[in-house]
């Protein structure tokens, strides 16, 4: 069902039109002589307001607009894995093949390649039964990447046909017989992207996301199915860890939504991500990545979906049982799209502008994170963990995104501007930031360190305990503290040198495995139980802090592997004696 | 601009309210296109459309609205705002809203394009890597340039941004590769004496003959500022991706521009959100930012440099945050070291690029370039500390690391940021002074270097060879 109608007003990217009969919010559109794409926002009267995903120069009322009945879906099947797309899934290599490397309005493009063949392995066979979300067999996508076809949501039946073979996304694989006739089975299927896609059960969180970035892991982890955020002021570092995780999380999936962010960050990953490999796998890390790309100075309102269409692709991925991980940078942008969007609709704004719906939207979309039983028959479980970049303006933490997406999120990495102009990456703020996951994680750690949830907690203690000192010290100088104090501020240097900062340039440190972080932290915090009775008898700081084991331990990240550690161990003791018997003190 | 002779002259204006005009009983007008408004003086002033109904339509006038009347001439010329381009504009000086001001005809050419640009396609980028060596240590030492990025200076009045901006055009090269950058140069609301001077500048160093020049000055129209920089970014597009050639822009000052862009937003009564900017501010600097960069099969590239003064200094001010969130890095001038009479008044902390990595390293500077940029980091950050630090406890408060960390920060800016206008250092001797530096510190708190460069680079070991 297609309805006619025809333009009234053009105001930047919200065109007014007039239908024939009556529309629907969020149908999509095509706008003008030129087919642009938009979605109906607000229905008035006789008025439907549409915002339009592609730039509106040009457009004269009068033109025609088309309705197609249809709401913004994503086309989900074979072919996504391993592209770049723009925020309403046009892959951009075949924009940039098709327009020249600038792009050009009103180009269609369908999603998924119609022409493509995949070879299709059935798993179901006739007359079997099948509900929605049941899996109705194999396409190996890429090397590694293993598509799983899914029966849409919703649709159940006996399957009455099914073939093994080579399909396009559209050809029929199989014929399904339902209560309300035959249905003929496909590689693709659609999803309206707003509406999050169902699933069986919700299951507690159990697992954590393991990053290889120590601040995070270690100190605020996230639970695979979690949510983090990550608010910081510009260049303290929200994309380059976000691209860090997006390289060295251990899950399968990974969809990266550059919204409203830089070409060139995008370009970058494009150029990187296939020539490195996962440290686990050994899989190629662009086969297991989609990238979203609805860059600063393409239109607002595409901007607005590109999170919806990032989420959609990251549930259908779920759905398949896979762990997923959706990073958005930045939903701030995001944010500031559905602003412009309602301030052209001239509905009431709340705080800063912003509609007074925002809260709800962003409780909406972390909503969409999870760990869940999925549809379809048997306990299959999939993931959803979704992390979200904010950047606040001014770098003020007080602003309304930040502080409506804090109340939402399980997992806080506060950036620090800082940290950021002394160079201590990963900028994130050890005083600030929170993780609710702590459980999740200390059971998890437990295989690595006996005692890890002692050990985080002198180190954190340590930590909390060094900035105290150190405001006391910006009044009366270092030199004036008492030495058990000059101890902790030393330790809390070598924390932060030798474990919180971790380059993600450096070719050894930019990945951390599990078992070096615990026994990096650990060797760390045992120097503290070392050096601190010696401290108590009288040995001057100085003493300890010339220890050549000081800078070693710092530098024991760069090394490979945790053998170093040993043997810096074996040595820190030595000195530690050694330094003991200098001044007559029985070490512990 | 083309001159579009025929069309209808609409004398339906109802309303002028700031830059903003209203016309009713329009027919067929497209949203954005171009309008010209003849005023009572006989005077033809551009304008686009910035909201059209069936027989209304709300323009936004470039030029001057003061002393115009609802008897002004209006007429649509069913174009978006497009301008000729050729190697011809070369050489030329035009007026912020496209008119020569050199005493040379119009240029003329078939080939026109609008001044709005397209997007490029994130999949046909370039990724940019190319390090620019400016001769200015704090530049290449610690933030380093590299072709096709967009790296902004943020200063204040008074400071000398203008001198920076005029030495890097001047000493910017690829090391090993003698070409030149054409320079296109927006001006928008600056005064008279400072366009004078990147003249001059330009004309001295015979940069002039590759330069365009687009002025606004502060006594031209402020409106006009809106598309004074769209105007140098197309034809640097055109210079970059058409005839291959590299390209710097400046455009000066950016505040400027958003204040025209915010009187706009005002006389249409939309919500503002931080003082008085609209919420598109940012969508808004980024259609001219984004312009900047390099394009997969093609020899040339943008490379962007707009200067913006923080108004009040501060930073957080929505023009100066905005185009940082954009823009890829930041060099930021300083009052302090300006009056402690450092040139250029560079203040590291705060200042970043962020393209450096790709640019810097074996193969284009030297190995030890990263780490080096990263331990001065932090020393000079430990010795701001210390200097605050100073202040409360005195020199003898002070341990005696953090003696070390105070002296460090003084040479430091003595002799690593502070260099002549006119010297020009090559890499190698920037980072051999950052070694210099580097050496006044004890070898262990050498942290952030590797081991193995302190043993190639470090002086101590040098000299021992
Ligand atoms: N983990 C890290 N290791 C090394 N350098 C880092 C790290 N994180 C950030 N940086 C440095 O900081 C710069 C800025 O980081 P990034 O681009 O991630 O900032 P951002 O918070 O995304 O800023 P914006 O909001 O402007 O996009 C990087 O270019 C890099 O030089
Ligand atoms: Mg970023």
């Amino acid at each position: 069902m297609s309805l006619r109608g025809t333009i009234e007003r053009i105001n930047g990217s919200l065109v007014v039109a007039r239908f024939e009969a009556e529309p629907r919010i969020g149908d999509l559109v095509e706008v003008g002589k030129l087919g642009l794409m938009g979605e109906i926002v607000r229905l008035s009267g006789e008025e439907a307001f549409i915002q339009c995903y592609e730039a509106t120069s040009g457009l004269k009322p009068g033109e025609p607009v088309i309705d197609t009945g249809k709401p913004l879906v994503a086309e989900l099947g074979p072919g996504i894995m391993g592209t770049i797309l723009d925020g309403v899934e046009r892959s951009e290599t075949k924009l940039w093949e098709l327009t020249g490397p600038f792009i050009t309005r009103g180009a269609r493009i369908l999603p998924l390649d119609r022409s493509k063949r995949w070879g299709f392995e059935p798993t179901v066979k006739q007359g079997d039964k099948v509900t929605g979300g049941d899996i109705l067999g194999t396409v190996q996508e890429t090397e590694s990447f293993q598509h799983r076809i899914l029966l849409p949501p919703g649709v159940e039946g006996t399957i009455e046909q099914i073939s093994r073979g080579s399909f396009t996304v559209e050809e029929p694989i199989g014929t399904l017989k339902t209560a309300t006739g035959p249905v003929e089975l496909r590689l693709m299927h659609t999803w309206p992207v707003r509406r999050p896609r169902p699933f069986k059960e919700r299951l507690p969180l159990s697992i954590p996301l393991v990053t290889g970035q120590r601040v995070i892991d270690t100190f605020f982890p996230v639970a695979k199915g979690g949510t983090a955020s990550i608010p910081g002021g510009f260049g303290t570092g929200k994309t380059v860890m976000l691209q860090q995780i997006s390289k060295w999380a251990d899950a399968d999936v990974i969809i990266l939504i550059g919204c409203g962010e830089r070409g060139n960050e995008m370009a970058d990953v494009v150029a990187h991500f296939p020539e490195l490999t996962d440290p686990r796998s050994g899989r190629r890390l662009i086969e297991r990545t989609v990238i979203v790309a609805n860059v600063s100075n393409m239109p607002v309102s595409a901007r607005e979906a590109s999170i919806y269409l990032g989420i959609t692709l990251g549930e259908y991925y779920r759905d398949m049982g896979y762990d997923v991980a959706v990073m958005a940078d930045s939903t701030s942008r995001w944010a500031e799209a559905l602003r412009d969007i309602s301030g052209r609709l001239e509905e009431i704004p709340a705080e800063s502008g912003y509609p007074a719906y925002l809260s709800d939207r962003i409780a909406e979309i972390y909503e969409r994170a999870g760990r869940v039983v999925t549809l379809g028959s048997g306990q299959r479980v999939g993931s959803l963990t979704l992390l979200g970049a904010v950047s606040p303006p001014g770098g003020d933490f007080s602003e309304p995104v930040t502080t409506h997406t804090l109340r939402y999120v399980g997992t806080f990495w506060a950036l620090d501007q800082e940290l950021a102009f002394r160079r201590h990456f990963p900028a994130i703020n050890w005083l600030r930031s929170f993780s609710k996951y702590l459980e999740v994680a200390s059971q998890w750690w437990s295989k690595y360190e006996r005692n890890w949830d002692q050990v985080r907690a002198v180190a954190l203690g340590l930590l909390e305990e060094a900035a105290e000192i150190e405001e006391t010290a910006r009044i009366i100088g270092e030199k004036a503290l008492p030495d058990e104090q000059r101890l902790i501020l030393l330790v809390a240097e070598m924390l932060r040198e030798g474990f919180l900062v971790q380059s993600a340039f450096h070719e050894v440190d930019k990945f951390c495995e599990p078992e070096k972080q615990a026994a990096l932290l650990k060797i760390i915090v045992d120097f503290y139980s070392l050096a601190e009775p010696l401290i108590r008898h009288g040995i001057p700081i100085e003493k300890v802090r010339e220890l050549d084991i000081v800078p070693e331990l710092m530098r024991l990240k760069e090394r490979e592997g945790i053998k170093p550690i040993e043997e810096a161990r074996i040595e820190m003791k030595r000195q530690i004696e050694r330094l003991a018997k200098e001044y007559e003190v029985a070490p512990r | 601009m083309r001159l579009e002779e025929a069309g209808l002259v609409y004398k339906t204006t109802t309303e002028i309210k700031g830059p903003l005009l209203f016309v009713e009983g329009v027919r067929d007008v497209a949203y954005d296109e171009v309008v010209r408004i003849t005023t009572p003086s006989g005077e033809e002033v551009l304008g686009t459309v910035l909201d059209v109904s069936r027989d209304w339509a709300m323009i936004q006038v470039f030029g001057e609205t003061s002393g115009m009347d609802l008897n002004v001439g209006v007429r649509f010329t069913g174009e978006a705002l497009r301008i000729p381009v050729s190697d011809e504009l070369i050489g030329r000086v035009f007026s912020g809203s496209f008119r020569p001001l050199d005493g040379m005809p119009r240029p003329l050419s078939t080939d026109m394009r609008d001044v709005h640009g397209g997007v490029i396609n994130p999949a046909a980028r370039d990724v940019p890597s190319e390090f620019i060596q400016t001769g200015i240590s704090a530049i290449d030492g610690m933030n380093s340039l590299v072709r096709g990025q967009k790296l902004p200076i943020f200063s204040e009045s008074g400071l000398p941004h203008n001198q920076l901006a005029a030495q890097i055009a001047r000493q910017a090269t690829i090391p090993g590769k003698e070409e030149e950058f054409a320079i296109v140069f927006a001006a928008m609301g600056i005064k008279n004496e400072e366009a004078e001077f990147f003249r001059e500048e330009f004309e001295k160093t015979g940069a002039l003959n590759k330069a365009v020049m687009i002025l606004n000055l502060a006594d031209d129209p402020p409106i006009e500022r809106i598309v004074t920089p769209r105007i140098a970014q197309t034809i640097a597009e055109y210079l970059a991706f058409d005839l291959d050639m590299h390209v710097l822009t400046i455009m000066t000052d950016m505040t400027n521009y958003a204040e025209a862009l915010r009187s706009i937003s005002i006389a249409r009564e939309e919500i503002p959100t931080r003082k008085g900017y609209p919420g598109y501010l940012y969508s808004d600097l980024a259609t001219i930012y984004e312009r900047a960069g390099r394009i997969v099969g093609k020899k040339g590239s943008v490379t962007l440099m707009p200067i913006l003064t923080m108004p009040g200094g501060d930073i957080t001010h929505p023009v100066p945050d905005l185009t940082g969130y954009i823009t890829e890095g930041q060099i930021i001038l300083q009052r302090e070291l300006a009056l402690r009479g450092i040139y250029p008044p560079i203040n590291v902390l705060p200042s970043l690029s962020r393209l450096m990595k790709d640019g810097i390293g074996e193969k284009t500077t030297r190995k030890d370039h990263a780490d080096v940029s990263n331990q001065l980091y932090m020393a000079y950050a430990e010795g701001t500390r210390a200097r605050g630090l100073v202040r409360i406890v005195g020199l003898v408060g002070l341990s005696e690391r953090e003696r070390t960390w105070l002296e460090f920060a003084d040479q430091f800016e003595k002799r690593f940021v502070n260099q002549g206008p006119y010297e020009n250092r090559t890499i190698e001797q920037t980072l051999n002074i950052a070694w210099d530096l580097l050496a006044l510190l004890p070898e262990e708190d050498l942290i952030r270097v590797r081991e193995a460069y302190i043993k190639e680079f470090h002086p101590r070991y040098r000299r021992a060879e």
